[in-house]
C-alpha cells in the first residue's frame, strides 16, 4: 500500500523564499532591459504587481515562468537557482502559468484543453481526469467543461485560462492580467478565488486595477520602469497617499504619490 | 503495507466512533483505511453488523443522493473523439493538421508533374521539393501565429527536447511516407531523397534553437530555392547536389544537425524559439 501522506508532504521546506531575485536584469529585444535591477522576496500568499504600462510587469512575469532568460543577477525559485542552460522540468512542474495574451485551441472543449494542458505539464496520467474535473470546478466552469471553447465568452475563456493555470497544484502561480474581461460578478468570485489560493501558495497577479488589490491581495508590489518601487501591505501604500495626490480611492492616492517620485522611496526599500 | 492489517479491535473501535482508541490510533487506522481495500471491508461488515447509528445514517444520505445523482449530466462527445483527439495533440500541436495536408498536397502535386513529364524533363520535381517539405512542416509546428497556444506550450515542463523530437516525428511520419510512394511511382532512389530531407530537418531544428524556427524555416527553404530548385528548373539537369555521390555529405549534415540540436536542448524551452 502506498502511504497515505508520502515523505514529501512531510519534509521541511530547504527556502525561505518561493522566488527571491537580486539584481535581477531581464533584456527584451537588442538594447532595453524591461527588468532593471530588481530585488524581489515573495513567499505564500496573494501579491499584487501593480505598475503603469511599459513598465516591465509582463516581462518579469514571464522570466519567473522561465520562458525568458536571466540577463544579469540571480533569480532562485524554491532555493534553485533559474537561469543558464537547463531545461527546469522539476522547477516548472511546480509553476503555474497564465499569460496576458491566453492563446487557445477553438475546436477544443474546455475539458480537453485543461488535459491537454495537464499532460504538457506532466502530471501524472492516472491523476489526470481528476486533477482537471478539481480544476474547472474550482472555476465554476463544471457545467460547460463539455462545451467547445469557440462556444465561450471572454470571461469564459479567461476562467479556463486560470484552470489550465491550477490544474498541477502549482505551489507558485503566475497571473498575468487574469481579470480583463470579467465581468463584476466574476471578479468578486475570482478574488475569493485567489483568497484561497494564497493560504497555500505563492500567487503574484499582474493587474492594472488597484482595486482588485485592494480586495484580494495580503502584499502589493510597486513596479516601475524595471525596479521596486514598493513592497508592502496594502494599507501602507493607501498611507502613502495624500489628498494632494490624484486618485478616487486612498490606494489610488498611494500609488499616484509613489510613482511621482521613485527615486526616493526607492533608497528605503 | 505489505500484508499487514488493522487488527480487529483497532477496527471495531473505529467504527464505535473512535472514543476508546488512542489519538494516534485513530489516526494511523484512517490513513491505512485510505489505502487498504481489506480493511475496508472489513469495517463495512463491522459497522453493517453493529452499528446501526452509522447504517441509517448512510442509508438516508443515500437515498438524499440518489435522485441528484441520476440526472447529473455525463459526457456528451464520445469516447472515441476524446482518445483520438488527445493522442494527436501530443505529438503535433492542434493547429497544424492543415498545414500537414498542405504539405502532402504539394507533394502530390509535384508527382503529377513528374508522371505528366510537363516538369523539368529528366529531373524529378519529387527529388527537388523533398528536402523543402518537412522544413515547412515543422516550421508549421512552431510558428507563433499558428499556435496560439505556443506561450503556455513554452513554459510547460515538457517543452524542450521531448517536444522537439514529438512534433519533428510526427511531421517525418507523415510526409516521409508520402514521399516513399512519390519515389517509387517516379523510380527515385530512397536515399536521395531521404538523406536531403532529413538533413534538411535537423538543419532548421539546429538553427532555428539560435534564431526562431519559423525564421531558420524561411532561410533554409529560400536558399534551397535559389540554389537548386532555380538552376535545375533552368537547365533541366540534376543539381551537383542531388547526384548520387553527394549522399554521404548529406547524411554528415544530418548528422551534424541531430548533434546540435541534443547539444543546445535548453533553447526550445524558451519563448525565442517560437519566432
Amino acid at each position: 500500500m502506498t502511504s497515505a501522506v508520502n515523505a514529501a508532504d512531510l519534509a521541511p521546506t530547504a527556502y525561505a523564499w518561493e522566488i527571491q531575485a537580486v539584481g535581477l536584469k531581464v533584456r527584451v529585444g537588442r538594447k532595453r532591459m524591461a527588468v532593471d535591477g530588481l530585488d524581489l522576496r515573495l513567499g505564500t500568499g496573494v501579491h499584487g504587481l501593480l505598475g503603469p504600462n511599459g513598465a516591465g510587469k509582463t516581462t518579469l512575469i514571464r522570466t519567473l515562468a522561465t520562458v525568458l532568460r536571466p540577463t544579469e543577477g540571480t533569480l532562485e525559485m524554491f532555493g534553485e537557482s533559474v537561469g543558464g542552460r537547463g531545461e527546469h522540468r522539476a522547477l516548472r512542474r511546480r509553476i503555474g502559468y497564465l499569460p496576458q495574451e491566453f492563446g487557445y485551441y477553438k475546436r477544443f472543449t474546455v475539458r480537453e484543453f485543461v488535459e491537454y494542458m495537464a499532460w504538457l505539464k506532466e502530471v501524472p496520467k492516472t491523476d489526470i481526469p481528476a486533477a482537471v474535473q478539481r480544476a474547472v470546478e474550482r472555476v465554476g466552469l463544471a457545467d460547460r467543461a463539455d462545451d467547445r471553447m469557440k462556444a465561450l465568452s471572454g470571461g469564459m475563456v479567461r476562467r479556463v485560462g486560470i484552470a489550465q493555470a491550477i490544474v498541477n497544484d502549482p505551489a507558485v502561480l503566475l497571473l498575468d492580467e487574469p481579470t480583463v474581461g470579467l465581468d463584476p460578478a466574476q471578479r468578486l468570485r475570482f478574488r475569493e478565488l485567489l483568497q484561497e489560493l494564497g493560504t497555500d501558495t505563492c500567487v503574484l497577479v499582474s493587474t492594472h486595477l488597484v482595486e482588485d488589490v485592494a480586495a484580494a491581495c495580503t502584499d502589493v508590489v510597486l513596479f516601475a520602469e524595471g525596479r521596486l518601487v514598493f513592497q508592502g501591505a496594502p494599507d501602507e501604500l493607501a498611507a502613502a497617499g495624500g489628498p494632494e495626490h490624484v486618485g478616487d480611492s486612498p490606494l489610488e492616492r498611494g500609488y499616484s504619490a509613489l510613482l511621482q517620485n521613485p527615486g526616493q522611496e526607492r533608497g528605503s526599500w | 503495507m505489505s500484508g499487514e492489517h488493522a487488527s480487529g479491535r483497532i477496527i471495531e473501535g473505529y467504527a464505535r466512533g473512535g472514543a476508546d482508541l488512542a489519538a494516534d490510533e485513530v489516526w494511523a487506522v484512517e490513513a491505512h483505511l485510505e489505502a487498504c481495500r481489506v480493511c475496508r471491508d472489513q469495517l463495512s461488515a463491522v459497522v453493517t453488523a453493529e452499528v446501526p447509528a452509522v447504517v441509517s445514517l448512510v442509508g438516508t444520505v443515500w437515498s438524499g443522493l440518489e435522485p441528484r445523482l441520476a440526472v447529473t449530466a455525463t459526457m456528451r462527445r464520445g469516447r472515441f473523439r476524446q482518445a483520438w483527439l488527445s493522442r494527436l495533440s501530443r505529438w503535433m500541436t492542434p493547429a497544424m493538421v492543415p498545414w500537414l495536408a498542405m504539405v502532402v498536397g504539394v507533394t502530390l502535386l509535384a508527382l503529377l508533374l513528374d508522371v505528366l513529364g510537363t516538369g523539368t524533363g529528366e529531373v524529378s520535381m519529387v527529388l527537388l521539393f523533398a528536402p523543402v517539405l518537412p522544413v515547412l512542416g515543422v516550421a508549421a509546428s512552431w510558428a507563433r501565429g499558428l499556435d496560439p497556444a505556443y506561450e503556455l506550450t513554452a513554459s510547460a515542463p515538457r517543452a524542450g527536447l521531448q517536444l522537439v523530437l514529438r512534433r519533428t516525428a510526427s511531421v517525418l511520419g507523415v510526409v516521409v511516407p508520402v514521399l516513399l510512394v512519390c519515389g517509387w511511382a517516379t523510380g527515385v532512389m530512397v536515399a536521395q531523397w531521404l538523406l536531403p530531407c532529413l538533413a534538411f530537418t535537423a538543419a532548421t531544428l539546429a538553427l532555428g534553437g539560435a534564431v526562431g524556427v519559423t525564421r531558420a524555416a524561411v532561410v533554409l527553404a529560400a536558399v534551397w530555392a535559389a540554389l537548386v530548385m532555380a538552376p535545375t528548373v533552368a537547365t533541366s539537369r540534376t543539381a551537383v547536389v542531388l547526384r548520387p555521390d553527394g549522399l554521404p555529405v548529406w547524411a554528415l549534415l544530418a548528422a551534424l544537425g541531430t548533434a546540435v540540436v541534443i547539444a543546445r536542448r535548453s533553447a526550445y524551452s524558451v519563448l525565442d524559439t517560437h519566432r
